[in-house]
């Protein structure tokens, strides 16, 4: 057989059918997949978390698990996604939330209609309860016309049931006009499934066969699809009402400003409290200082001043200022990996607990001026863990020009939790005053930027349309094995870079290029920005990493080389400062070159710019 | 008249929504022509919140205002 679909290329064991996990964000499809796979893959609470997909096998089977989305279509990347690996199922486990029908059962029917063999594990069946709702699933079966499991997946309730029901999945009650139109374009497709996606206008499935969009009518049949559904929900569930529950009523208070403004600093408090004091202050007194700062040190040192002598070049490579086996592992495993663990921690327990989407709404009505809507906090937020992954997140956004102003934000001012973290070392001890200065101008700069992008560039932004979770507890396994793979995956893309780093910028010194760069740069150094010389060294560093630019500075300060107001401006300067090595080759995968140049440049000058202006300011 | 002037607690019916796209991405939600919601919070000057049972969808104020609704 032909084939169009990039999941073709995906090698499948002969005879092994294709099991694929299909439903709603958020709905416990991940749960699901863990159970029949028994691998890892990452379990969250926010839309678009599962943005590749995983494979695992369950017996002779081969399981997918593919990103939350509310219909097959390709309105965004993960869409595109969800799309190619459900056209190419052999069987489907629609996971459906419980509480949610009226949102899910049109992903559900959409598959019906699709003609693809599929069980339904109908999940959050605690939830059910909980809500007064009662379902009536025998009804609701007969009615879809394929087999519906209750589960609970997080308890495992329905969950050996459900495996028993793979093997009788059958195609459901296909909507009779939906199926009429697919017939007439069934022979131009590989797969009878894309019928359904060519008279549903999909332009990704028309472009592969070469096809027109002639035979299509994706509105007619959308709005078939929601009435049967609506009549199918209204035939099946009954409301046992008993008022707003309590998570009912704190979804609410986090959405209308006079609550979700106090809710909001109290998380951003807490959060600060947890990372900014405890993490940074004291975690970090015990892994920097102690265990990396004494116990290590000795220890490599010991061994290797024995092999090698210190002032060598292997020697300044290896065990000098900025060497691999020193420098590069204190500062990564002792200083940052703490910083990053408890910024992932407190990260998933607000994807979990479904907080995010209302954020987003509280805080729409300011991102619209800078040309972005509420859903752009989500990337915002991420990037203060890390740049570069909020920066592939970027894609959920509706527009291209979202998604440039976004990037370009991200690249310039938020900073991320590593960078964040020294930064906090180094302001905190100097008081208010200065901790108010540096944050005030970096929020300057951000909303300045934002807005004169949202001023000069073509074009409109899309406005909020998002779908607001319940609210539920996160579960500490969940937040746990998330906040792990995240680390892991931090320390497997940060440590390769910093050693880079350690390499080049001892090379540089080495070779004494470190000294004549700084004297090339002593007029904008001294003269504009109004700090020592060395200072330029860090920003050196900072173009590898500015979390290792941060570091440096660091040990400039420690060396008493800049007093305070000196280091808010070489902080400013090195927050604002080109995004790191990772985060820019993303960019540059992710948007154009000419964007990405752009993106690195101007955060180039904007922040020796930023820094200028309030040093001519304050000094 | 539009959804940026329901008022909180408002059963709704929605009449029009402007733009095939924004069309599509809704009635998957339950917001169409024809559905019938609850206005059941609406920020200051920010998005609108609409209802149906337990789900609840935002709606950023722009985007409000050219919606069509009648009220109930
Ligand atoms: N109360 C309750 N919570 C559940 C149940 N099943 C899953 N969850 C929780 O729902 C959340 C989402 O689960 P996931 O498995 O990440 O959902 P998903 O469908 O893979 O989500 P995306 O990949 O983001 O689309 C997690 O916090 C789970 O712990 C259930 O039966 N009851
Ligand atoms: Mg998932």
């Amino acid at each position: 057989m032909h084939c169009h679909n990039p999941v073709c290329t995906m090698e499948i064991p002969e005879g092994a059918r294709k099991i694929v996990l299909a439903g709603n964000p958020n709905v416990g499809k991940s749960v699901f997949f863990n159970a029949l796979t028994g691998m890892y893959v990452d379990v969250s609470n926010f839309p678009g978390t599962t943005v590749d997909i995983s494979i695992g096998k369950y017996k002779d089977d081969v399981v997918m698990d593919t990103p939350g989305v509310y219909g097959v279509s390709s309105f965004n990347d993960e869409e595109r996604v969800a799309r190619d690996v459900i056209l190419f199922a052999d069987v489907i486990l629609n996971v459906v939330d419980a509480v949610h029908l009226e949102r899910d059962l049109f992903l559900t029917q959409q598959i019906i209609d699709m003609g693809i063999p599929m069980v339904i594990a109908l999940n959050m069946m605690d939830e059910v309860k909980r809500n007064g709702l009662n379902i009536d699933i025998d009804l609701l079966s007969k009615e879809l016309g394929v087999e519906i499991i209750p589960t609970t997946a997080i308890k495992k309730e329905g969950m050996e049931e459900m495996k028993a029901a793979l093997a009788r999945a059958k195609v459901g009650n296909r909507i009779p006009k939906v199926k009429t139109l697919m017939e007439k374009v069934v022979d131009q497709v590989d797969v009878d499934a894309e019928a359904l996606l060519v008279v549903e206008e999909d332009e990704n499935v028309l472009e592969r066969h070469d096809l027109k969009n002639q035979y299509g009518n994706r509105e007619e049949i959308y709005k078939l699809r929601r009435n049967r559904i609506d009549e199918v929900i209204n035939a099946v569930v009954t409301t046992t009402n008993q008022g707003a529950s309590f998570r009912t009523k704190l979804g609410r208070w986090m959405l209308k400003p006079i609550t979700g403004i106090p809710i909001l600093f109290v998380a951003l408090y807490l959060t600060y409290q947890a990372i900014g004091v405890f993490v940074a202050q004291t975690v970090v007194g015990i892994t920097e200082e102690v265990i990396m700062g004494q116990y290590y040190y000795d220890f490599i040192m010991g061994i290797m001043t024995r092999l090698v002598s210190e002032t060598s070049f292997i020697g300044q490579l290896l065990i000098g200022e900025f060497g691999i086996l020193t420098m590069a592992p204190i500062y990564l495993l002792g200083l940052l990996l703490p910083l990053v663990v408890g910024f992932y921690f407190i990260l998933s327990i607000m994807e979990d607990s479904g907080y995010l989407p209302r954020i987003a709404a509280l805080v729409d009505r300011l991102l619209t001026g800078l040309g972005l809507n509420g859903r752009a906090i989500i990337p915002m937020i991420l990037g203060f863990g890390c740049v570069t992954m909020a920066t592939i997140t970027t894609r959920l956004l509706g527009s291209k020009r979202e998604r440039f102003i976004a990037t370009m934000l991200l690249g310039l001012a938020i900073p991320c939790s590593a960078q964040l973290g020294v930064i906090v070392g180094l302001i905190a001890p100097l008081g208010g005053k200065i901790v108010l200065l540096y944050a005030s101008t970096i929020f300057v700069v951000f909303v300045l930027t934002g807005t004169a992008l949202n001023k000069i560039m073509p074009g409109e932004s899309t406005d909020l349309l998002i779908d607001l979770p319940p609210l539920r507890i996160p579960v500490a396994t969940n937040v746990l094995r998330k906040t792990y793979i995240k680390s892991k995956m931090f320390i497997m893309e940060a440590g390769p870079l910093f050693v880079l780093g350690a390499v080049v910028v001892t090379m540089l010194q080495y070779s004494g290029t470190l000294e004549s760069i700084m004297d090339t740069f002593a007029p904008v150094t001294e003269g504009f920005l109004k700090l020592p010389k060395e200072t330029a060294q860090t920003f050196i560093m900072g173009i590898i990493r500015r979390d290792f630019g941060a570091a440096g500075l660091n040990d400039l300060v420690s060396q008493g080389l800049l007093n305070p107001l000196q280091t808010v401006i070489a902080l400013v300067v090195i927050t604002l400062f080109v995004p790191c090595i990772a985060a820019i080759m993303v960019i540059f995968k992710e948007r154009s070159w000419q964007e990405s140049a752009l993106i690195w440049i101007g955060s180039f000058v904007i922040s020796f710019l930023a820094g200028g202006v309030l040093a001519q300011l304050v000094l | 008249m539009t959804l940026d002037l329901a008022m909180r607690g408002q059963m709704i019916e929605v009449v029009t929504i402007p733009d095939a796209t924004i069309r599509a991405q809704a009635i998957r939600l339950g917001i169409y022509e024809g559905a019938k919601l609850i206005c059941s919070e609406k920020l200051p000057a920010g998005p609108v919140i609409l209802q149906n049972r337990m789900q609840e969808i935002a709606i950023g104020r722009n985007l409000a205002k050219k919606i069509a609704i009648k009220a109930l």
